[in-house]
């Protein structure tokens, strides 16, 4: 857990239509040195309180009133369209890769993420992935990675198995060391395999970051 | 009636009172019916008439009403209303209903034939048959009496001069009115199978049963189908979320407890926590997925791909969104189909086409697999079959032993517009 001095407070918006879930993630976050600045529970509340606080950090439910379908989540949409680049956290009860591509294809793809709610009782991977979305990474749920996974598709079909696997773990969130360490190799050896992963799927090089987005997003469209 | 317990029971006076309130009643429709049809006219001119002309084309449900009631005098067997309930409560939704059905009509067709035609043949018969004999009857009486104890005429035709003769010709009174009784009864008879035909027939009850049992079907899958998605709800907003927010707080514990003992419990408490939101999370998905719900079929059955264990291509296009219920059906004959080939079939990959053309929905789901599925045998297919026969489409299954397995569905639906995702 990077709850330490090298981790800065993050100024979050939360919304979360349940109360007792909320009060847990408030508590949650609040605990890892994380400042709540509004707490909403629906999604215009949720526009209305980051115009007004302009936070580090969205996190946000899928599923919110009036309708309880998806409203969110395009909340989100709706978010990084007139503010580009703002980190976006969606919980999900579900693993969907809809849900998942539709967030991705907002902005450029940097600083969202996609996460089970499942996913939040695991603190340290949860806090864990709020730091690296709202460091403009990209997180997806290893539920969904999983799923997609079973699809070997093209363009994956030209990768091979232990390509796949570093790809699905960059797609998680991971950077090149966390990699090396999961994988039991050297870290040179998690860099080799990641070029050949964007040679493989025509990412021609420029910003290293940048690609590694892109590669999840081809990852997830596959 | 046959058998002479018939004039001694309630019958002929049964028959009398159906022909006798027949000829009121009719004279009654006649007159109403001329009287509002008569002004709607004339007003409709000045548009006010039309709801005249309305209620005259309506006409035919009261008296059917009354009909059918009347119709118990000599008729055991009930007669029952054939038209349907209205979809809403309202004078707008009964009115559209009733002049779309075809009962309403016929209905008014018999409320015509009465008024203009019936009725006269039921006091004709009623007075004919009664007038007749009892007149005969009372020549005695009338000799008697206006005829000062010498003469009587009998049907205002002949004389009759003696108390002999006048007595003979009140026994063939009695006689005849014996005979007009059955005349009465099966007047009567005749008529109300007449009524019956046109406004209460069997096959028209059949029919309208036939109708309303498909109805009824239909509604019963929308109602599962709503019930599906209410129970799935309440999972989520309320089993769901305290899973997560007690998932979160054990979470929290495990983070501020000293290791020990307290902690590996907690640990453990916490993992089964995870476990039941999973296990949740399945059995939600389950009753009725919401990427269905959100994004449509072809969404969702990419979504069952996903799932699927063996490698399933998806080629489905689909330009707009069917009915729920439709979408719902074919949803889960993907996902059985897709089941089915994970458990059975050893197929190494499987396919999912589809796409909608003259007014049906139409999936295949095909593997290459070693075949040798079938529909018997309480398969999940049987059930799957029923949910789409309901919604009248069809699914063929084509699984030679050695395979491969072709499932086919065809289910006859609109597509409505696919909802703008971006706004």
């Amino acid at each position: 857990m990077r709850v330490d001095g090298t981790a800065r407070s993050l100024r979050v918006v939360l919304a979360e239509d349940s109360v007792l879930l909320r009060d847990g993630l408030i508590g949650l976050l609040t605990r890892c040195g994380h400042e709540v600045v509004a707490a909403v529970g629906d999604a215009d509340a949720l526009l209305t309180a980051v115009a007004e606080h302009e936070p580090d950090i969205v996190v946000t439910d899928v599923r919110m009133p009036p309708d309880f379908q998806d409203e969110g989540l395009h909340a989100a949409v709706r978010l990084r369209e007139t503010r580009p680049g703002l980190p976006v956290l969606v919980l999900s009860q579900y693993v969907q890769r809809s849900y998942a591509s539709e967030l991705l294809d907002s902005g450029d793809g940097t600083g969202v993420g996609y996460l089970l709610k499942d996913r939040v009782g695991q603190v340290e991977e949860f806090v864990d992935a709020l730091h690296d979305v709202a460091e403009g990474g990209t997180v997806v749920d290893p539920e969904v990675v999983r799923q997609l996974l079973r699809r070997r598709r093209d363009p994956l079909e030209r990768l091979t198995p232990r390509e796949r696997e570093v790809l699905a773990l960059i797609a998680e969130g991971k950077s090149n060391g966390a990699i090396a360490r999961e994988l039991v190799v050297s870290e040179a050896a998690v860099g080799k395999h990641i070029g050949s992963i964007l040679t493989k799927l025509d990412l021609p090089p420029a910003d290293e970051t940048h690609r590694r987005v892109l590669a999840v997003l081809a990852f997830l469209r596959a | 009636m046959t058998g002479p317990g018939f004039l001694l029971s309630w019958w002929p006076w049964r028959s009398i009172a159906y022909l006798f309130t027949g000829a009121v009643v009719g004279l009654a429709v006649l007159v109403s019916i001329v009287t509002v049809a008569a002004v709607g006219g004339i007003l409709a001119v000045v548009l006010v008439g039309l709801p005249l002309l309305v209620v005259t084309a309506l006409s035919g449900i009261p008296v059917a009403r009354v009909e059918r009631r009347r119709l118990r005098l000599i008729d055991l067997d009930p007669a029952p209303d054939q038209h349907r309930t209205p979809p809403a409560p309202g004078l707008w939704p009964w009115l559209t209903t009733r002049l779309r059905e075809q009962t309403t009509w016929r209905e008014l067709g018999y409320a015509l034939l009465f008024g203009g035609l019936l009725w006269p043949v039921d006091a004709l018969v009623v007075t004919v048959a009664l007038l007749f004999p009892l007149s005969m009857t009372a020549t005695p009486l009338l000799m008697a009496t206006v005829g000062d104890g010498t003469e009587a005429k009998v049907l205002k035709q002949w004389t009759v001069t003696s108390w002999p003769a006048a007595f003979g010709v009140a026994a063939l009174g009695l006689v005849l009115l014996g005979l007009c009784a059955y005349v009465l009864g099966a007047a009567a008879g005749a008529r109300a199978e007449l009524t019956r035909l046109l406004i209460a027939s069997r096959e028209g009850e059949l029919g309208a049963k036939v109708v309303e049992l498909a109805r009824s079907r239909v509604r019963l899958v929308d109602a599962f189908e709503a019930e599906r998605r209410r129970i799935e709800r309440d999972l989520h907003d309320g089993a769901q979320q305290r899973l997560v927010a007690l998932s979160v707080t054990l979470g929290l514990a495990r983070l501020d407890a000293p290791p020990g003992p307290l902690a590996d419990q907690l640990t453990k408490a916490h993992e089964q926590a995870g476990k039941a939101l999973a296990e949740l999370r399945e059995l939600i998905h389950g009753v009725h997925p919401k990427v269905l719900t959100d994004y449509g079929l072809q969404e969702a059955v990419a979504d069952a791909a996903d799932r699927s264990v063996v490698p399933v291509d998806v080629d489905l296009e689909l330009p707009g969104r069917p009915h729920e219920a439709v979408e719902a059906a074919a949803y889960f004959v993907v996902c059985e189909a897709l089941a089915n080939v994970d458990k059975h079939s050893g197929a190494s990959r499987a396919t999912v086409s589809g796409g909608h053309g003259d007014g049906r929905l139409f999936l295949e789901v095909r593997d290459d697999g070693r075949g040798g599925a079938n529909t018997d045998g309480g398969s999940g297919l049987t059930g799957l079959a029923d949910r789409v026969s309901v919604l009248d489409g069809r699914l063929a299954l084509s699984s030679p032993p050695g395979g491969p397995t072709l499932l086919r569905v065809e289910i006859p639906c609109e597509l409505t517009e696919r909802p703008d995702r971006s706004a």
